[in-house]
């Protein structure tokens, strides 16, 4: 009898980067859930008008550089990368905000590097960043909590969606009626202007350890994450790392001075920490390679960031540390290779 | 024997789904005989043998057909009674690939007929006539590498540590744990012959955790052996702890260099069906005749371990275990990881075949589209050679022959660890398989390069050299006439001469 050859390893494989990245949603949905309940559609929203701004662009893309779009399409890499950064948009934001984001990260920070794979930079954060740069109003625009403001009146679904198409508001509402600062702001300002940070933490944005509502979302984030470290998604290299990194130095200040420096707790439940540590900085393409390489890449963000909370510019440093770090990956991968079996 | 557990962990490596329930649920099925014999003369890595039988003549079961050449070789035997049919050339498979071989062609009788007792030789007393006798009696390396054992157990390097492998971590196989549960004491028995041959101060079985019964038959046989010395190592269940490299790793901590085979830094590693194939030789006069082979897969009716005679076509085997069942997508020889692929099955058991998968489609990989890579590493954490198999594809690709050695190409085992593991399917071992061919042939133009640019240098010094050899000449007579009046008169004149000679040779010539 005559048989049909075929190289091997004679198995199935047994990942693949659909689910990988199927994974990665299932992750976040939870998260996304909260948020939407804490502060209203605007999620929902930005999420939709910037998955279907990535999915055109990388189709259009595709199509410029006449490859092939199902394949790459049908790895829902676009849509982690959409998802991403609508948790770093703020909820009431005009709808070119997502789709300008999700454009350039996906035109811009993916696909003019040769597409998944050859990116050198996440992009997500490269999209987000684009717009932190050129939009700095609009990002800033972040509404409180459910339960933070307690005569706060909440936007419905409708008049978030008219808001983010035609930048129309309620009659009796204004956009600075609206927004507030975030819990990290609010520290920074509080910091710079000689409060103590128990007396900012009195405010009423705040709840047990961070901000109200963000607690929540981040712990979801963080279950999210422990979730993809069960199922082998991710490894724990880069999270882990990363938290020691921005807590680490957190804890020492805390310790120094508690008047002058948040607590850890506040560090790791706020703004893009857990995010940044389980879903932003673990994306595989931009990461360091080996995983010698991902403990320093991790701890090197986690520093930065808190780095760039503390005495930055920025109230949060997350996604300019990923970048930084990015970009730092030549080098690190470099001098962390591992020592071949059998060679010095 | 004392068990225990090293406390090292495997570098890399993968748990996979170990496929061997259903050929594990029955003893050894022995006794097959089959109707036809195909003995490659060449089924150890060696010189080939010498046949020293002739076409139409008839041999006996146990009976030498082509003789070892003194080194590196070993003996092949018939492994049942018939006739020879032919001497011809066919395709076997070895190693790593199907070649085309002289092959003794037999047609079996049916009668099974051993040669008359007390007709092999005894087991000699010396150490010389002991390896000789191993060699004569077609011992190879059972385990897959058809290494002559003969060569393994020669006294050239002092041995540290005797190993035996029965860690047997590839998926599907599963002859060495029935024959480890089956003959445990034999096994030992072989060992402690090698070992004495070889007086290694130690000598280490080792054993994958997921076979209890074969640890618990061996425990009770070492016992009984009351050798104190010998040790059980249980291994984790993690592919591919049975290679050599890998074993040597995690028993001693030391890693077997580049260049060198484990043997070269005192361990010898033997597999358990090799110290059963010993102590039957030494014990019952009787060479290498037949091994257990594994037939499994889910194209096989009966998936079982089976006792079978070396030569026997694969076909018949497969025939012996119910035949095929459903659509069987690919015959593969060997483990499902490092086993290929066979185009059909008319070729023969040889020595190193210790499984045979029939599988079905749903076994293998059915869609071939990859992905980029997405440098998720995943290969990395999984290789045990510790390379960085994302890294060598783009060397690969990029056929950048530099960075392929930076990157450790020749240190991949092909274990396909890094090719499952892949989640954008990329078949790593196939382009690495590859690549090592094209590498090679690389490095043989680059070291004939280099000796053609070498010799092209020589002679164009040698050239240069003669050429300014003549300047230098030149310059001195010139220099000379220069600076010497009545020499540069005679110069003149002797050139007069020579001139006026010439047209008188010219006009004497007309
Ligand atoms: S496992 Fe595959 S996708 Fe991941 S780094 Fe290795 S080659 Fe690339
Ligand atoms: S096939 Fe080679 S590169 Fe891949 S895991 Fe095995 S040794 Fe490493």
């Amino acid at each position: 009898m005559r048989f049909d050859v075929a190289p091997g390893p004679h198995t199935a494989p047994i990942a693949s980067v659909p689910i990988t990245m199927r994974r990665v949603l299932y992750a976040l949905a939870p998260a996304a859930l909260a948020h939407v309940w804490f502060f209203g559609s605007g999620f929902a929203i930005n999420f939709v008008v910037a998955t279907v701004t990535a999915l055109a662009a990388e189709a259009a893309v595709l199509r410029l550089r006449r490859r092939p779009t199902r394949v790459p399409l049908n790895d829902c890499s676009a849509i982690v990368t959409a998802a991403l950064l609508s948790f770093a948009i703020p909820p009431l934001a005009p709808w070119w905000i997502p789709a300008f984001g999700a454009f350039c990260a996906i035109v811009v920070a993916k696909h003019l590097y040769g597409g998944l794979g050859r990116n050198l930079f996440n992009p997500a954060m490269v999209g987000y960043v684009v717009l932190l740069i050129s939009f700095p109003a609009e990002l800033t625009q972040w509404i409180p909590p459910r339960m933070g403001d307690l005569d706060y009146q909440h936007l419905a679904f409708l008049a978030h969606l008219s808001y983010s198409l035609t930048g129309a508001l309620p009659t009796d509402v204004t956009v600075d009626a609206l927004t507030r600062a975030t819990p990290l702001d609010l520290v920074k300002e509080g910091l710079r202007s000689a409060q103590t940070y128990s007396e900012i933490r009195a405010g009423s944005l705040f709840g047990g350890i961070a901000g109200r509502g963000w607690e929540w979302i981040n712990s979801f984030i963080a279950l999210g994450g422990l979730y993809l470290l069960y199922t082998g998604t991710i490894r724990w290299q880069i999270p882990i790392m990363l938290l020691v990194g921005l807590l680490f130095p957190a804890t020492l200040l805390w310790l120094f001075d508690p008047d002058r420096f948040a607590t850890p707790g506040f560090h790791l439940f706020s703004g893009a920490t857990l995010l940044g540590a389980f879903f932003i900085a673990t994306d595989p393409v931009s990461a360091a390679e080996s995983d010698r390489g991902r403990l320093i890449y991790g701890a090197g963000i986690g520093f930065l960031t808190y780095c760039i909370r503390t005495w930055g510019g920025y109230p949060d440093g997350m996604a300019f540390s990923v970048l930084l770090m990015n970009s730092a990956v030549p080098l690190i991968d470099r001098y962390t290779r591992p020592r071949i079996y059998g060679r010095d | 024997m004392l068990e225990y557990t090293p406390d090292r962990r495997p570098t890399g490596g993968l748990r996979l789904p170990a496929h061997k329930e259903a050929s594990t649920a029955q003893p050894i099925a022995r006794g097959f005989v089959p109707r036809t014999l195909v003995l490659a003369l060449q089924q150890h890595q060696g010189p080939p043998t010498t046949p020293v039988v002739r076409r139409g003549e008839r041999v006996l079961r146990g009976q030498v057909v082509a003789r070892a050449r003194a080194l590196r070789s070993a003996a092949v035997h018939a492994s049942t009674s018939g006739h020879v049919r032919a001497i011809e050339d066919r395709l076997v498979p070895s190693v790593h690939a199907v070649h085309r071989t002289r092959c003794i062609v037999i047609d079996a009788d049916g009668e099974d007929e051993p040669l008359p007792p007390g007709a092999g030789s005894a087991w000699p007393e010396d150490p010389e006539k002991q390896l000789k006798s191993i060699r004569d009696g077609g011992i190879v390396g059972l385990g897959g590498g058809v290494f002559p054992t003969a060569e393994k157990l020669g006294p050239q390097t002092p041995c540290k540590v005797l190993i035996i492998n029965g860690v047997e971590c590839e998926p599907y196989i599963s002859c060495d744990d029935m024959l480890m549960r089956e003959a445990a004491a034999e096994i030992v028995d072989g060992a402690l012959i090698m070992r004495e041959l070889l007086a290694a101060p130690e000598c280490i079985v080792a054993v994958e955790r997921d076979k209890p019964q074969a640890i618990e038959a061996l425990l009770e046989a070492g016992r009984a052996s009351g050798d104190a010395s010998l040790r059980l190592a249980d291994i984790p269940t993690i592919y591919p702890t049975g290679g050599e490299r890998q074993l040597v790793e995690m028993l001693t901590g030391e890693e077997v260099p580049s260049t060198h085979y484990p043997s070269e830094i005192g361990y010898i590693c033997q597999n358990v069906g090799t110290a059963f194939a010993v102590h039957r030789l030494v014990r019952a006069g009787e060479p290498l005749l037949s091994r257990v082979v594994t037939v499994a897969g889910d194209g096989i009716a009966r998936p079982q371990n089976v006792e079978t005679p070396i030569g026997t076509p694969i076909g018949e085997l497969i025939e012996f275990c119910g035949g095929y069942r459903g659509d069987v997508d690919r015959l593969i020889l060997g483990g499902s990881m490092m086993g290929y692929a066979l185009p059909n099955d008319e070729m023969p058991i040889t020595k190193g075949s210790n499984c045979l998968i029939a599988a079905a489609r749903t076994e293998v990989r059915q869609d071939f589209s990859e992905r980029f890579c997405i440098r998720c590493g995943n290969c990395g954490t999984a290789c045990p050679a510790r390379l960085l198999p994302q890294e060598l594809l783009r060397a690969a690709r990029d056929n950048d022959h530099a960075l392929l050695d930076e990157f450790g190409l020749t240190d991949c085992i092909e274990c396909g660890c890094c090719d499952v593991i892949c989640p954008s399917h990329i078949p790593l071992t196939e382009v690495f398989r590859n690549a090592k061919f094209a590498h090679a042939r690389y490095q043989r133009q680059e070291v004939f390069s280099a000796e053609t640019q070498q010799r092209f240098r020589r002679h164009e010094e040698r050239e240069r050299a003669d050429v300014q050899r003549g300047k230098d000449l030149q310059d001195q007579i010139r220099h000379e006439v220069e600076t010497d009046e009545p020499a540069r008169q005679q110069a003149i004149e002797a050139a007069i001469e020579r001139a006026r000679q010439r047209r008188s040779q010219d006009t004497d010539s007309e």
